[in-house]
């Protein structure tokens, strides 16, 4: 077990270390040169920007975002139970059955509720 | 110990070599695809048949100037192209491309690149907010969105290969598809489930949400040319661009994998085992399908027009999610009805 996470570990650093080398090396061999009109937002050559980055966006990707997390750890709540579904026998199917009903009602309601209606 | 040190410092530098030399050389295969199905030639100039463009762009990229305008959080902004392509190496380590020839084979692989898939979202979103720039605000908000709704699918379809195999380890999932095409998962006739509809609709599945979660088209509303300049990699030049460019062509050779592995058998010679060289089970088959499959992504790029945000969302939310349900509760009866 140890061997398995010092081993899982070395991976993880090496990448860590390869990767920034890269973007360190570029900001090395790279030239290097400023003005103000490099310096601004990309407006695709507009001297004038109109708009930045902190305008609004639709509250509805929030809640899709929440939606996520209820269906992604559902999901991964999933995954035991797929792999022993012979051990767990008929109980265990109908038990997923009630569970994935109940989230299939949860996103009838959301869809009912228009989260989805963009307009 | 240090056997297995030295194994994974070569698994890493094995990984890198991989992901780099297909990143660069899918690109070229984009190009003269596009090329093909638009009638020109694509790049000719450098090398025979425009071959020596990757190298060549690549020096390029490094040695221009990575510049930072003044308004982004630097931080931000320095780690987000670091955390495009980490995830994707990593996914490497897990993935078998032989009976033997696979960096370390974990027991939840499957789990492990789901994972770290969801963590190539996160430098979208890293991206689009440390930039400073609308284009790239709305495009890492469109692209966050769009890989969180097709992440939901792609791990329900799985589960019913999981279910199937009932493991999680890539390496045996392929390892129940070795006699010949017919016992791979994408056909109806399953050895031990019988005759199952079901599995050609998770392939598919599978198929669609693996090209939505690479950000390709007809899928790249976060990259969108035509409304968002560049989307999130608008402010990135130079290696950071390059990073992000590489980052994705080394997610869609991990997506053709695992499509690979899950549904056509591996590196499982299509045949069975027939014990003359090409013909035995080996590393071959296992690229000859990838290769394949990335040649399809590289088809629809180029076929399909890009759909809307909304029926980007609309198509995972209100069809693949209730399906991949509905999918994975039948094939469970199934299992259990035999």
């Amino acid at each position: 077990m140890s061997a398995e996470l010092v081993l899982s570990g070395a991976i993880f650093i090496g990448l860590a270390i390869i990767i920034p080398i890269v973007m360190i090396m570029t900001v090395m061999l790279g030239p290097r040169s400023d003005s103000a009109a490099k310096n601004d937002p990309y407006e695709s050559g507009i001297k004038h920007v109109v708009g930045h980055a902190d305008q609004k966006f639709s509250v509805k990707f929030y809640l899709l975002a929440i939606l996520f997390l209820i269906f992604d750890i559902e999901a991964v709540f999933m995954y035991p139970w797929a792999v022993s579904l012979r051990e767990l026998g008929v109980f265990g199917l109908i038990e997923m059955t009630v569970f994935i009903l109940l989230l299939l009602t949860g996103l009838i309601y959301i869809l009912k509720k228009g989260v989805l209606n963009w307009r | 110990m240090s056997l297995t040190l030295l194994n994974v410092v070569l698994a890493v530098f094995i990984a890198i070599c991989f992901v780099g030399a297909n990143a660069a050389y899918l690109v070229w295969c984009e190009r003269k695809g596009a090329g093909f199905y638009q009638r020109r030639p694509g790049p000719m100039e450098n090398g025979w048949w425009g071959l020596l463009q990757p190298p060549i762009d690549g020096v390029k990229l490094m040695t221009k100037q990575l510049l930072i305008p003044g308004g982004v959080d630097k931080a931000i902004f320095m780690v987000a192209p670091v955390l495009a392509m980490f995830p994707a190496l990593i996914s490497f380590v897990t993935i078998p491309f032989s009976d033997n020839i696979v960096a370390h084979p974990i027991d939840v692989g499957v789990l492990v690149i789901f994972a770290f898939a969801a963590l190539g979202g996160m430098s979208l979103l890293v991206a689009g907010w440390g930039s400073r720039n609308k284009y790239s605000m709305i495009s890492s908000v469109r692209a966050v969105s769009q890989t969180v709704a097709y992440e939901i699918p792609l791990l329900i379809t799985t589960i019913t290969i999981v279910m199937i195999s009932g493991s999680l380890n890539l390496g045996d999932i392929v390892q129940q598809q070795l006699d010949g095409f017919l016992s791979w998962n994408v056909w109806p006739l399953h050895k031990e489930v019988g005759f199952n509809l079901l599995m050609p609709v998770s392939f598919l599945i599978l198929f669609v949400c693996s090209v939505a979660e690479t950000n390709r088209a007809p899928f790249d509303l976060g990259e969108a040319e035509s409304e968002l300049v560049a989307g999130f990699h608008t402010e990135y030049s130079s290696m950071g661009f390059g990073l992000f460019f590489m980052g994705e062509y080394a997610n869609i050779v991990i997506g053709s994998c695992l499509i690979t592995i899950l549904f056509l058998g591996g590196w499982s010679c299509p045949f069975g085992d027939l014990g003359i060289f090409p013909f035995t089970h080996n590393v071959g088959w296992f690229l000859l399908k990838i290769y394949l499959i990335i040649f399809v992504f590289i088809w629809i790029r180029w076929t399909f027009p890009r759909t809307t945000i909304y029926g980007l969302l609309n198509l995972s939310w209100k069809y693949l999610i209730p399906i991949s349900l509905f999918n994975l509760l039948l094939t469970a009866g199934l299992l259990k009805v035999f």
